[in-house]
C-alpha cells in the first residue's frame, strides 16, 4: 500500500508548481480532508443552532394547553424543519466532519482516496441544506413532517413549494452523503498505513467503515423515493395517487428502507467515538475489540431488516408485524454486548473525568434507556399504543440526543486540539455537560409518560384537563436548559480561538492511536513519512515500549498532494440553482443549473490535473 | 424467579391507574388495551433488569476506578473475556424470548377478523380533514364524531381515509390503526365498561391534526338498540319554516339529518346528545364533568359556525358568512340542533 512512496520516486524529477490559495478562496477550493472536516463541523454546528432554535420555539408553544404563540401551520413547519435539519444538516455533517478530521490520521494516510469528491460531498451537502432552509425566507416552508408521508406531501394536499424544498434539498445533499460513503470505503480499504491490518484499525475508523457501507446501501432508497415524489409533484406522475392506481403505503416502505438504516448510520459513528474516548481516559485498551467490531457489523446488517417497525400500525398484517417485531428485538443483543464491553473497559482502569470522558460516560446509561424503550417499541401490539405518541418522541431523542449527540460532543472536545491546535476549556466543558445533560433528561424523560397518557405527537397544542400540563411545562424548562448548555459550548469554542495555537501532539497524554503522533494541528501532508504499524493501539504500544515516535515505513521524500479546485463549489451552486428552477417550474433555470454542473464535470474529466509535490525538507508548513 | 414476581407486580402497580380513565393507555378499560398494557409490563420488567445491572455496574466502576490524584500508574490492559461475551449475549436473548413469545401470540390474536361474525358489530370508519365518520352497515345508519357501541359485543372496524392519512386511536380501549386512502384496514376493539372515551387522531394530517379528537361512547346493549332505532328515525326538521328553509338550503347540501341531506360533512342526527361540537368544544349541558370554560351546545354551535377557521385552522367547512347565514338564521339553527337529541 505504498502508493505515495512509489509516486514520490516516479515524480522526483517532475515537480509541478505548488498550488495554494489563501483566505476565503483557500476554503472554497480546498480538497484537504482536514479543512473539509472543519467546514463540515462548522456548517453542521450552524444548522444545529438553527434546528435548536426551532426546537425551543416548539417547546415554548407547548408550554401550556391551548397556547397561541405559534399558529398551527407554522408549528407543523417548525417540527418538519427541526427534524429534517437536525438529522440531515446537523448530525450527519458533524459526523462527516469528525470522520474527515480523524480517519485519515488514524489509518496513517495523507488524505482520503478521492479528495476532489470529498470537497464535492461537502459543497453539495451545504447547498442542499441552504436550499432547504431558504424556504423560511422564500416560498412556503415544508410542513408535512420529516417523514413526508403522502398524500399529505403530494401535489393535491400540498400545492405550495414547501415539499419541493424538502425533496430537492435532500436530493442534492444526499449526493454528498453518498459520495462521502464511497470515499471512506475506498480510503479505509486501500490506504491504511503499512502494518495496519483491518484488525489493528482503531474503532472510530472501523465505525466509519461500517457506516460508509450502510450509507452506500441506504441512500439510494431515499433517492428513489424522492425522485418518485418529485415526479408526482412536478411532472404529474401517479406513484402515490390512489385515484390513478397509485399507493400511499409504498412511500412509507421506501422511506423507511432508507430511514431505519439512517438511524444506525447516525449512531454507529457515535459508538466508535465512545470506544476511543472510554479507552483513552481509562488508560486501558478496549475490552473485547473483535466483539465490538462484530456487534457493529451485526447491527448494521440487522438495521436493514427492520424498517417496517415504523409501520406496525399501517396495516401490513400479522405475519409482517410478528417478523419485524422479532427482528427488531434482535438488534438489542449486539447493542447490549457493546454496552457491557465499554463498562468492562472502564473496569480496572484509571478513569480521568475530562469533558470528553464525561460525555462518553453520560452516553452509556442514557443510550441504554433509549435502547430499553426501543425494545418496548419492538413489540408490535404494544407499539399500537406507543406509535405516533410522545413515547416515540422520547425514545428517539434519547438515542439520538442522549446517545449520538453526546458522542459527538465527546468527539468534538476530544479531537478539538488535534483539529485546531488549541484545547477547549475544561471548566466550560463541564458546565456544558451538566446543563445539557440535566436539561436533556428533564425535557425527554417526562415525554415517555405523556405518550402513554394519550398525547399524540406532532400536535401544535393540547386540550387542558388531560393531565398533560405539568409534564409539558417541565419538558419546556428542560429544553431551555439544553439551550443554555449549547450557548456555553459555543462560547467555549469562540474563546478557544482567542488563545494562540500551540498544543502538544498528544495533549491528553494518554493517546493510543496514530493521530496523536503528529502535530496539533497536523502539517498539510499529515505524515512526513508514512508510519509502520506494529500493533493495535499503535501509539500506545510504542509508548509502552519506550519509543518516542512510531517508526517510519518509508524514507523522506517529496509528497504528492492533490490540487485544490473551485469546481466542487461551482457544481454545487449549479445544482442549487437547478433546484430553484425545478420547483418554480422555470425550466430554463433548471437546465442552466444542470448545465453548469455538467460543464464542470466535463472540465474535470477532460483536463488532467496531476496535483503537486511538497518537499518536506524545504517547505516550512505546520 | 421469586424476586421477579414482586418486581412484576411493582411495575404493574407503578404503571397502573396512571392517567385519565377515559384516555390513558396505562389505565386500560378494554381487553385489547389490557393485553397491550400487559406486554408493556413484561417489556419494562425484563428491561429493568438490564437497566439495574448496567446502572449499578456504571456507578460502581466510576467510583471504584476513578483516577486518584497524582496516580500515574498504567492499569492492566485486558484484551477481553470469552465467557463474559457469551453470558451477555445469551442472557439478553433469553430475556427477548420472554417478550417475543407473548408478542407474537398477541399480534395474531389481535389481528382476528370478525367481519363475518354475526355477533360482532361492524363499523366503517372514514377519516376526513378534520372529522370522523362512523357508518353501521348492518343498520344502514351513519353518524359522526361520536362512536356509540354496546358493551357486550366485539366491534369490528373497517377503516379508510377520505383524503390524507389519519390514524384512529382510543388509548383507553386499545392501540391505534392507521387510515389509508384507497385501502381498508381491519381492527377490532371491545368496550366492556360503560363510559365516554376520548379518541385522538394519531397521524399528522395538517394544521388541525391536534384538534381532530373524537369520542367513543360505550352503552348498555338495550341503550345501544334504542340508539340505533332513534338514528333510523326520519329527519326532525326545525319547527320554524324560515329556519327550516335556511337549514335545508345552506346546511343540508353537505350535512345530513335522518334521511335527508348530503354526505360531504358530518352527519348531524342527534347532535344535541353529543359530548362535543367539532370534536373539541365540550358541551357543558351534556358532559358529565363540565369545566368552567365549557359552553352549552347551542353556544358551541354558534361559535363554531361563526368562524370555523378560528376553531380548526385549515378545515373544510365554510363559516357563517361564506354560507350567507344571517345571525338570526344561525341562532335558530343552533337552537334546533342543540335540541335535536336522541332518546337512548
Amino acid at each position: 500500500m505504498a502508493t505515495h512512496a512509489t509516486h514520490a520516486h516516479a515524480h522526483a524529477h517532475a515537480h509541478a508548481p505548488v498550488k495554494r490559495y489563501s483566505g476565503i478562496l483557500d476554503w472554497l477550493t480546498t480538497v484537504d480532508h482536514k479543512k473539509i472536516g472543519i467546514l463540515y463541523l462548522f456548517a453542521g454546528l450552524f444548522f444545529f443552532l438553527v434546528g435548536g432554535i426551532e426546537a425551543i420555539l416548539i417547546r415554548i408553544q407547548l408550554i401550556s394547553p391551548m397556547n397561541d404563540l405559534i399558529p398551527a401551520d407554522t408549528f407543523n413547519e417548525l417540527i418538519t424543519m427541526h427534524g429534517t435539519t437536525m438529522i440531515f444538516f446537523a448530525a450527519m455533517p458533524i459526523i462527516f466532519g469528525l470522520m474527515n478530521a480523524v480517519v485519515p490520521l488514524q489509518i496513517g494516510a495523507r488524505d482520503v482516496a478521492f479528495p476532489f469528491l470529498n470537497a464535492l460531498g461537502f459543497w453539495t451537502f451545504f447547498f442542499g441544506g441552504l436550499l432547504f432552509n431558504i424556504s423560511w425566507f422564500i416560498g412556503t416552508v415544508p410542513d408535512m413532517g420529516w417523514t413526508s408521508y403522502v398524500p399529505l406531501a403530494g401535489p393535491d394536499y400540498n400545492s405550495g413549494v414547501g415539499v419541493d424544498y424538502y425533496v430537492l434539498g435532500l436530493q442534492i445533499s444526499g449526493i454528498g452523503s453518498l459520495l462521502g460513503g464511497i470515499n471512506f470505503m475506498a480510503t479505509i480499504i486501500n490506504m491504511r498505513a503499512p502494518g495496519m491490518t483491518f484488525m489493528r484499525m482503531p474503532m472510530f475508523s472501523w465505525a466509519t467503515f461500517i457506516t460508509s457501507i450502510m450509507i452506500v446501501f441506504a441512500f439510494p432508497a431515499l433517492t428513489v423515493g424522492l425522485v418518485a415524489l418529485m415526479f408526482d409533484r412536478l411532472f404529474q406522475a401517479n406513484f402515490f395517487d390512489v385515484n390513478a392506481g397509485g399507493n400511499t403505503v409504498i412511500w412509507e416502505h421506501i422511506f423507511w428502507l432508507f430511514g431505519h438504516p439512517e438511524v444506525y448510520i447516525l449512531i454507529i459513528p457515535g459508538f466508535g467515538i465512545i470506544s476511543e474516548v472510554v479507552s483513552v481516559f481509562a488508560k486501558k485498551r478496549l475490552f473485547g475489540y473483535s466483539s465490538m467490531i462484530f456487534s457493529m457489523v451485526l447491527i448494521a446488517f440487522l438495521g436493514f431488516m427492520v424498517w417496517a417497525h415504523h409501520m406496525f400500525t399501517t396495516g401490513l398484517g400479522p405475519v409482517a408485524n410478528a417478523l419485524f417485531s422479532i427482528a427488531t428485538m434482535l438488534i438489542a443483543v449486539p447493542t447490549g454486548v457493546k454496552i457491557f464491553n465499554w463498562l468492562l473497559t472502564l473496569w480496572g482502569g484509571s478513569i480521568r473525568f475530562t469533558t470528553p470522558a464525561l460525555f462518553a460516560i453520560g452516553f452509556i446509561p442514557t443510550f441504554v434507556m433509549g435502547g430499553v424503550t426501543g425494545v418496548m417499541l419492538a413489540s408490535a401490539p404494544a407499539d399500537y399504543q406507543y406509535h405516533d405518541s410522545y413515547f416515540v418522541v422520547a425514545h428517539f431523542h434519547y438515542v439520538i440526543v442522549g446517545g449520538l449527540l453526546q458522542g459527538l460532543f465527546a468527539g468534538i472536545h476530544f479531537w478539538w486540539p488535534k483539529m485546531f491546535g488549541r484545547m477547549l476549556n475544561d471548566t466550560l466543558g463541564k458546565w456544558t455537560f451538566w446543563t445539557f445533560y440535566i436539561g436533556f433528561h428533564l425535557t425527554f424523560f417526562v415525554q415517555h409518560f405523556l405518550g402513554l397518557l394519550g398525547m399524540p405527537r406532532r400536535v401544535f397544542t393540547y386540550l387542558p384537563h388531560q393531565g398533560f400540563d405539568t409534564m409539558n411545562l417541565i419538558s419546556t424548562i428542560g429544553a431551555i436548559l439544553m439551550g443554555v448548555g449549547t450557548v456555553i459550548l459555543v462560547i467555549n469554542m469562540i474563546q478557544s480561538w482567542t488563545k494562540p495555537k500551540g498544543v502538544a501532539n498528544d495533549p491528553w497524554e494518554d493517546g493510543r492511536t496514530l493521530e496523536w503522533t503528529i502535530s496539533s494541528p497536523p502539517p498539510e501532508y499529515n505524515f512526513k513519512q508514512l508510519p509502520l504499524v506494529r500493533a493495535y493501539d499503535v501509539w500506545w504500544k510504542e509508548k509502552m515500549d519506550g519509543n518516542r515516535e512510531v517508526p517510519p515505513a518509508e524514507p523522506v521524500g517529496p509528497i504528492h498532494m492533490p490540487s485544490p479546485s473551485i469546481l466542487p463549489f461551482v457544481m454545487s451552486v449549479g445544482l442549487f440553482v437547478a433546484g430553484f428552477g425545478f420547483m418554480y417550474k422555470l425550466h430554463w433555470l433548471a437546465i442552466a443549473g444542470i448545465g453548469v454542473t455538467l460543464v464542470c464535470m466535463a472540465v474535470r474529466s477532460l483536463f488532467d490535473d496531476h496535483g503537486f509535490h511538497i518537499d518536506p525538507e524545504e517547505e516550512v508548513h505546520a | 424467579m421469586k424476586r421477579i414476581l414482586p418486581l412484576f407486580a411493582g411495575f404493574a402497580l407503578l404503571l397502573s391507574a396512571c392517567g385519565r380513565e377515559d384516555l390513558s393507555a396505562l389505565n386500560p378499560q378494554g381487553p385489547v388495551a389490557k393485553q397491550q398494557f400487559d406486554l408493556m409490563v413484561i417489556a419494562i420488567t425484563i428491561m429493568s433488569i438490564v437497566v439495574v445491572v448496567v446502572f449499578s455496574l456504571s456507578i460502581y466502576v466510576l467510583f471504584r476506578f476513578r483516577r486518584r490524584k497524582g496516580d500515574k500508574s498504567i492499569p492492566k490492559q485486558v484484551e477481553g473475556n470469552h465467557t463474559l461475551e457469551i453470558i451477555w449475549t445469551v442472557i439478553p436473548i433469553v430475556l427477548l424470548i420472554i417478550l417475543g413469545i407473548p408478542t407474537v401470540q398477541t399480534v395474531f390474536s389481535q389481528a382476528k377478523d370478525y367481519s363475518d361474525d354475526p355477533n360482532a358489530i361492524q363499523v366503517k370508519v372514514t377519516s376526513y380533514l378534520y372529522w370522523w365518520e362512523f357508518e353501521y352497515p348492518q343498520y344502514g345508519i351513519k353518524t359522526a364524531q361520536e362512536l356509540v357501541v354496546p358493551t357486550d359485543k366485539k366491534i369490528m372496524f373497517e377503516l379508510t381515509a377520505g383524503d390524507v392519512k389519519h390514524s384512529f386511536w382510543i388509548p383507553a380501549i386499545g392501540g391505534k390503526i392507521d387510515t389509508n386512502p384507497g385501502m381498508t384496514n381491519r381492527y377490532y376493539l371491545e368496550f366492556p365498561k360503560e363510559g365516554v372515551y376520548r379518541g385522538k387522531c394519531a397521524e399528522l394530517c395538517g394544521p388541525s391534526h391536534a384538534l381532530m379528537d373524537f369520542k367513543a361512547k360505550s352503552v348498555s346493549p338495550e341503550s345501544f338498540d334504542k340508539w340505533v332505532e332513534a338514528m333510523k328515525a326520519p329527519a326532525v326538521m326545525p319547527a320554524d319554516p324560515a329556519i327550516a328553509e335556511a337549514f335545508q338550503a345552506k346546511c343540508l347540501s353537505c350535512h345530513a339529518v335522518g334521511d335527508q341531506g348530503g354526505s360531504a360533512g358530518p352527519n348531524l342526527t342527534g347532535i344535541g346528545s353529543r359530548q362535543t361540537i367539532a370534536g373539541i368544544l365540550y358541551n357543558s349541558d351534556v358532559v358529565a364533568d363540565p369545566q368552567k370554560e365549557d359552553k352549552t351546545t347551542e353556544e358551541n354551535i354558534k361559535e363554531w359556525v361563526k368562524d370555523t377557521q378560528k376553531i380548526k385552522p385549515g378545515n373544510l367547512m365554510p363559516s357563517a358568512s361564506d354560507l350567507g347565514l344571517t345571525q338570526e338564521e344561525l341562532d335558530g339553527i343552533a337552537k334546533y340542533l342543540a335540541e335535536y337529541k336522541l332518546d337512548y
